[in-house]
């Protein structure tokens, strides 16, 4: 029999932490949903309008921005799979004794700060570095020039998010029955159909995890376009930052980021709904 | 022939390297031009060889003071993160609770949503309430609060794994919770914990994003190196830079080694507890 007490204890050890997320994640959603249906100036102050026009308005000024980040962030994440893919396969699957020093490699550049890696991709497709020269050689860049192109974004966006691809394929390849790829062999099946009719279907777990942990950091990213784009390239993440932190364009801002935030909350809820939070903790088996 | 063939067959190890060769090209640069002696403000273009910067690593007295400022908010990130995140783990892998899938909703939702909201919807929060001054204690908040789920997943994995008859054993030689919890449950999820408050220093040293929007008037690591980016950033950013990567790569070796010891110190695995005698389990 439990008693009350031992019945509480969960919610005991719950408490500090959903509270601080509730205070501190929950509450300024909020906060910043009151804030983008106020009209004001940060002079003036700030009044509750149920100023719904602010949401017309950003989305119809910054829809080039909006489409921009999910086109680049979409072309990355398509990226991070083509090259993620037969990276964490080679790691599960050929790496042998190297398998630790291959993850290492992976999750290095974690190890120095993401402004450092973005700046140092801004030295490697400087206009002067031999990489613009080869490609300029084979006619990929016509004015040698690189920066301040969306393909300098999109390279840096890759980059930059390529490991939150490659971790959760790895871990679904990894948990992959081997068995079931030797009874496809044994069924006759070619080594192209048993991957497109077992390792494929059996890892899309880990594929969509990793696009979601891909596409979702990138569509918000402005650190990228601030240093490797031009004012071409600038995407939903900058307007946001500039409106907050230069312009001090609070209520518009507000409006644009809860925008942000709804469309790929949907996208979430609909993955959630039918995967459960479990894939997206990194185990699928949930404790009984 | 013989060389086509050979490449057919080892294809996908082949690009699984170039692209491990790729992920580590940028940090190469980084290294590389950390020795780089640039003639003017601008750290882009190789100009020649020189330690100069390595002997003055800490000459730029703003830049190693936002170094300062990062350490000590990465450290008390860790602590905080790592007590919230480990109580957090253990409701959620021991108890059957009323609740629990809005308990994992509001831990996996703040991992999921992108940067530039998270610090959006925090300024918001602290310009209308008013309540706290933009700086330290407001990058602090911050932190915590997006280091969390992640603790929550490293602990939550390594409890997972965990033969709760040694807790069981300890009960029953008349050990109540609070002595098992010290004794036989801290010890044995201690290598999982660490790893954690590792991940959360981790994350904390390295953000930019949510910082930048909550910071005031303080500079971390990350906000110096996008101030100093306008007006050319020193190479003494790479210096520090490869340092902190050395540094990172030793500590987490030690935290291998450390784990791979207690792993064989105590009987982790359930299969390994099995096959021996029941008396052979340390409590």
């Amino acid at each position: 029999m439990t008693t009350l007490r031992q019945r509480m204890t969960p919610y005991w050890l719950l408490a500090p932490g959903l509270i601080w997320l509730f205070i501190f994640f929950v509450v300024p959603m909020y906060y910043m949903g009151e804030l983008s249906l106020k009209t004001g100036t940060l002079t003036t102050g700030y009044e509750m309008t149920w100023a719904f026009s602010n949401y017309a308005d950003a989305i119809t000024d910054y829809s080039t921005q909006f489409l921009r980040a999910f086109y680049f962030a979409g072309v990355a994440t398509i990226l991070c799979l083509l090259i993620g893919y037969p990276l964490a396969y080679a790691i599960a699957f050929k790496s042998g004794r190297w398998k630790n020093l291959m993850l290492f490699g992976v999750v290095a550049p974690f190890f120095t700060t993401y402004l450092i890696r973005t700046i140092s991709w801004k030295t490697i497709l400087s206009d002067s570095s031999p990489v613009v020269s080869v490609l300029e050689f084979l006619q990929l860049a016509p004015d040698g020039r690189v920066l301040a192109t969306n393909a300098a974004v999109i390279a840096g966006l890759t980059y930059n998010f390529l490991p939150f691809m490659v971790l959760p394929l790895f871990a679904s390849l990894e948990r992959l029955d081997r068995r079931l790829l030797e009874a496809g062999q044994d069924l006759y099946a070619s080594a192209r159909q048993t991957f497109l009719r077992v390792t494929l279907p059996l890892t899309m777990p880990g594929i969509i995890a990793g696009i979601l942990l891909t596409f979702i950091p990138a569509a918000g990213d402005y650190v990228n376009a601030t240093f490797l784009g031009g004012p071409d390239q600038a995407m939903i993440g900058n307007v946001i930052q500039s409106k907050y932190l230069v312009v001090n364009d609070y209520s518009e801002a507000a409006a644009l980021s809860f925008t942000l935030m709804a469309i790929i909350l949907v996208g979430l809820l609909f993955y959630i709904k039918f995967a459960g939070t479990e894939a997206l903790m990194g185990d699928e088996e949930e404790a009984k | 022939m013989r060389a086509w063939r050979w490449l057919r067959e080892n294809s996908i190890l082949i690009i699984g390297l170039l692209a491990i060769a790729y992920m580590l090209v940028p940090i190469l640069v980084i290294a590389v031009f950390s020795f780089n002696d640039p003639p003017g403000r601008y750290n882009f273009e190789w100009a020649g060889f020189t330690t100069e910067y390595w002997a003055d690593a800490f000459g730029i007295e703003e830049l190693t003071e936002s170094l300062l400022t990062s350490i000590r908010l990465a450290f008390f990130t860790a602590i905080g993160a790592t007590i919230l995140g480990t109580l957090l783990a253990i409701a959620l892998v021991r108890y059957q609770f009323f609740g629990r899938r809005a308990a994992n909703l509001l831990i996996v939702i703040p991992m999921a949503t992108p940067e530039v909201v998270i610090g959006a919807a925090l300024l918001s929060f602290f310009l209308t309430l008013d309540v706290f001054q933009l700086g330290f204690t407001t990058l602090l908040i911050a932190h915590i609060m997006f280091s969390v789920s992640f603790v929550v997943i490293v602990v939550r994995s390594r409890l997972i794994g965990f033969d709760r008859r040694l807790e069981e054993a300890a009960a029953d030689l008349g050990a109540n919770a609070f002595t098992t919890f010290r004794k036989v449950t801290l010890p044995l999820i201690a290598p999982g914990v660490a790893s954690a408050a590792f991940l959360s220093f981790a994350l904390s040293i390295d953000d930019f994003v949510i910082s930048n929007f909550n910071s005031g008037s303080t500079v971390t690591f990350p906000l110096y190196i996008f101030g100093a980016n306008q007006r050319g950033i020193p190479v003494q950013v790479n210096v520090i830079a490869t340092m902190l990567f050395a540094v990172t790569i030793i500590a987490m070796l030690a935290v291998i080694i450390q784990q791979k010891r207690a792993e064989k110190a105590a009987a982790m695995r359930p299969e390994e507890v099995a096959n021996k005698p029941a008396i052979s389990i340390p409590v």
